[in-house]
């Protein structure tokens, strides 16, 4: 096998450009860290203070962890219908928003719209959020599936009704929770002291584990290659007795609970709910983490993996820009610049002129020209 | 149909009061104070608005109309509160309230839909800061009295009856100069480095605030070694926070120009296993659990903002109401919290 072949092989992997954006990001990073710093090592390293693992790797893996949720969920409901869910974020602070509604039953206004001591227990809280994320979901599904309504508009509908229910839920106040260990979810593990009993950021965790048990899911049951075949031609797959229909409204309840996942981590994070700003614009970022992936939006074949590492790019990209002193509200455009020149480099159009330029460079190489003919 | 027939009768009503008062103050000396230069802040006699608050529908009380806002921030929760906890018969008021949202547009439609119902008085918190002059012409034919409240607006001040409202960078200045003082009552030699989180961009909030610091920083040898939005929410308070914190500069003065941000930054610290109380912690606002962080040592100061405006804002409508001449701009009474006074405010701001 000649270098060209092998280099050629990696190239053409569905996961190259992915991991080369990522690759940029870090590589950003490290610059941006050995300016301030005068070596690259700060980046990489990771400290242990007071129980807690620091560094800027598990910062971006922590922050990327709402993200990551969604983007898995994204990823089937684009792969399936074509069509983005962009009602994510809503569905994010409606989960949270029942959620602690339901924690602090009945006891929220007088308590100051804080949660004192949890009126269900704190499970029930959990389940509440988890069933709203599958209604949310399931209903965008059914206008997408049976009602035949475009994925976008379908789902706008919860995008604005989603966090103005949320709102109505939170009494449109800010909800705390003053109970310690509502807190975990988003933070650390703690023992009665406040200790942490796990030194690694408990979102990280929880990523890890819907990344995985989607795979698994998927790996071992039919439902990926059905979700792919659906698709690339819906009807195509009904006539070979694939239930299309159902197929997506899985798609979406399921992206529906991914949010509510995510919802869960973001109310933990603070310990409250802020049903004006949970989840806000985060359905771009989990829109754009699965065209960083290098999945169509026009649906069809997908890779979960490629989703994953394209909601870390985002927020390895968002925390460098935040490190080179950005203002955050100038940071769409920044973004915006990033995600035109990776774009690009995705592009289909683009890979025959790479193609043809590195042939170029072929011809130029006495080396290779020795290997081909041999 | 009523209505209908209602408003217009208002809107001639009003036409011909101000017709009259116009004719009134048509002698008034209208030479402004010279050493407020261009500033807006006259006094009310000179600025042909004449409209006092009082009891048109001879039920005894005034009944006041708050177009507030939304319910985007604690402080903006507890302001609500307060109005509808002192708008009440017992105190000579009622009160309609009516909740924008943040939507500018709607909070247009309920400043109109105030003047429809006829009440005595508009206390106008608006979202934004434009387009206002239409709807405060509006309520200034339709004979209702209209007092601004939060946000200042760029408008003739012939408009409103007053403006009502926090100092923000007066606020910011309090916090300034606490910051000084606690330097020199404890003889701090180290460099002082601040992280600076502020709010909104372009919001008066932030500009005042900002304002404050970036003028005092240099004179005072302070560096600012970050200054990044965290936008007032906890949320993006803790995520700035945290990635300033892996850059691993050093600092030992956080400046948050709100509580709740305040509130993101110190979960921040915790999670990256800084203590919060190795450093000097400036916030804003003066939120009920903010107050607490003072008590616990957490918070070292916050510059006072004051939500609980509804004693202030009823005191004004009645001194307006008894024919008092009313400032163009009143601002709140403002201190600052810290160790000192933490305990007292907590009892007597929020009654416990």
């Amino acid at each position: 096998m000649t270098i060209s072949d092998a280099l050629g092989r990696v190239v053409r992997s569905r996961l190259f450009f992915p991991l080369v954006c990522l690759a940029l990001v870090l590589l950003l990073n490290v610059i941006v860290t050995m300016s301030t710093t005068g070596s690259p090592g700060p980046f990489f390293q990771i400290t242990l203070t007071n129980g807690a693992l620091n560094g800027p790797l598990i910062t971006i893996l922590n922050r990327s962890s709402e993200l990551v949720i969604l983007a898995v969920g994204m990823t089937l409901v684009v792969s399936c219908s074509a069509g983005t869910d962009i009602s994510v974020g809503a569905v994010m602070a409606l989960s949270g928003a029942v959620s602690i509604w339901a924690l602090g039953f009945g006891q929220l206004a007088q308590n100051d719209y804080h949660v004192k001591e949890y009126v269900v227990p704190y499970a029930v809280g959990l389940l509440v959020a988890l069933a709203v994320g599958a209604v949310c979901g399931a209903w965008n599904g059914f206008l997408v599936s049976r009602l035949k309504i475009q994925p976008m508009v379908a789902t706008l509908i919860l995008y604005t009704g989603g966090r103005g229910a949320a709102k109505v839920f939170a009494d449109g106040q800010i909800d705390k929770v003053d109970v310690a260990n509502y807190k975990w979810l988003g933070n650390f593990i703690q023992d009665s002291q406040g200790n942490n009993l796990v030194p690694i950021p408990t979102a990280i965790f929880i990523a890890a584990a819907v990344v995985v048990a989607t795979a698994l899911v998927l790996r071992h049951t039919a439902l990926g290659m059905n979700i792919q075949s659906v698709g690339i031609n819906s009807r195509a797959s009904r006539i070979v007795g694939l239930k299309s229909a159902r197929i997506i409204l899985l798609a979406y309840a399921f992206c529906g609970v991914c949010a509510a996942v995510a919802g869960i981590i973001a109310t933990s994070r603070i310990g409250g709910i802020d049903a004006n700003n949970c989840g806000k614009m985060l359905e771009l970022d989990a829109i754009l983490a699965v065209a960083l992936g290098g999945n169509s939006l026009a649906g069809g074949k997908f890779s979960l993996t490629g989703s994953v590492i394209g909601a870390v790019t985002i927020q390895a990209l968002t925390t460098v820009l935040y490190s080179i002193n950005v203002s955050a509200d100038q940071l769409p455009l920044y973004k915006a610049i990033v995600v035109v020149i990776i774009v690009i480099l995705q592009s289909p159009q683009l890979r025959p002129l790479l193609r043809r330029g590195r042939d170029g460079l072929k011809r130029l190489l006495p080396g290779d020209r020795a290997a081909a003919a041999a | 149909m009523n209505l209908k027939i209602k408003k217009i009768a208002l809107a001639l009503t009003g036409a011909a009061m101000s017709l009259s008062f116009a004719a009134c103050s048509a002698g008034t000396d209208s030479s402004t104070d010279p050493t407020r230069g261009d500033d807006s802040t006259v006094a009310a006699d000179d600025s042909g608005y004449n409209l006092v608050p009082r009891d048109s529908n001879g039920d005894g009380l005034i009944t006041l109309g708050f177009a507030q806002v939304g319910a985007e921030s604690g402080w903006r929760t507890a302001n609500t509160q307060s109005y509808k906890d002192y708008f009440v018969e017992a105190n000579g008021f009622k009160l309609v309230f009516l909740d924008a949202n943040q939507d500018a547009d709607k909070q247009k439609q309920d400043v109109r839909d105030l003047i429809a119902q006829g009440v005595e008085v508009i206390d106008l918190a608006p979202v934004t800061d434009s387009g206002w002059e239409p709807i405060l012409q509006e309520a200034k034919d339709a004979g209702i009295p209209l007092i601004v409240s939060d946000r200042q607006l760029s408008v003739s001040d012939d408009l409103y009856l007053t403006y009502f409202g926090g100092n923000m960078e007066e606020e910011g200045k309090t916090a300034v100069k606490w910051l000084q003082d606690y330097i020199s009552a404890n003889n701090i030699s180290d460099p002082i480095n601040i992280v600076h989180l502020q709010g909104t961009i372009g919001s008066t909030a932030q500009k005042g605030r900002t304002k404050a610091l970036d003028d005092a920083a240099p004179g005072n040898g302070w560096n600012v070694v970050y200054q990044q939005t965290g936008e007032f929410t906890q949320a993006k308070g803790q995520e700035v926070m945290e990635s300033f914190l892996q850059q691993g500069k050093d600092f030992n003065v956080i400046y948050s120009e709100n509580d709740d941000m305040t509130y993101g930054a110190i979960d921040a610290l915790q999670a990256a296993g800084k203590d919060p109380k190795e450093y000097i912690i400036i916030s804003f606002d003066g939120n009920k659990s903010a107050v607490q962080m003072v008590i616990d040592g957490l918070i070292d100061v916050i510059a006072e903002c004051d939500p609980l405006l509804g004693p202030q804002v009823g005191a004004l409508i009645n001194q307006a109401a008894a024919g008092q001449t009313i400032a163009k701009v009143t601002y709140s009474q403002e201190g600052f919290i810290d160790s000192t006074n933490a305990v007292e405010k907590i009892k007597t701001a929020f009654g416990s």
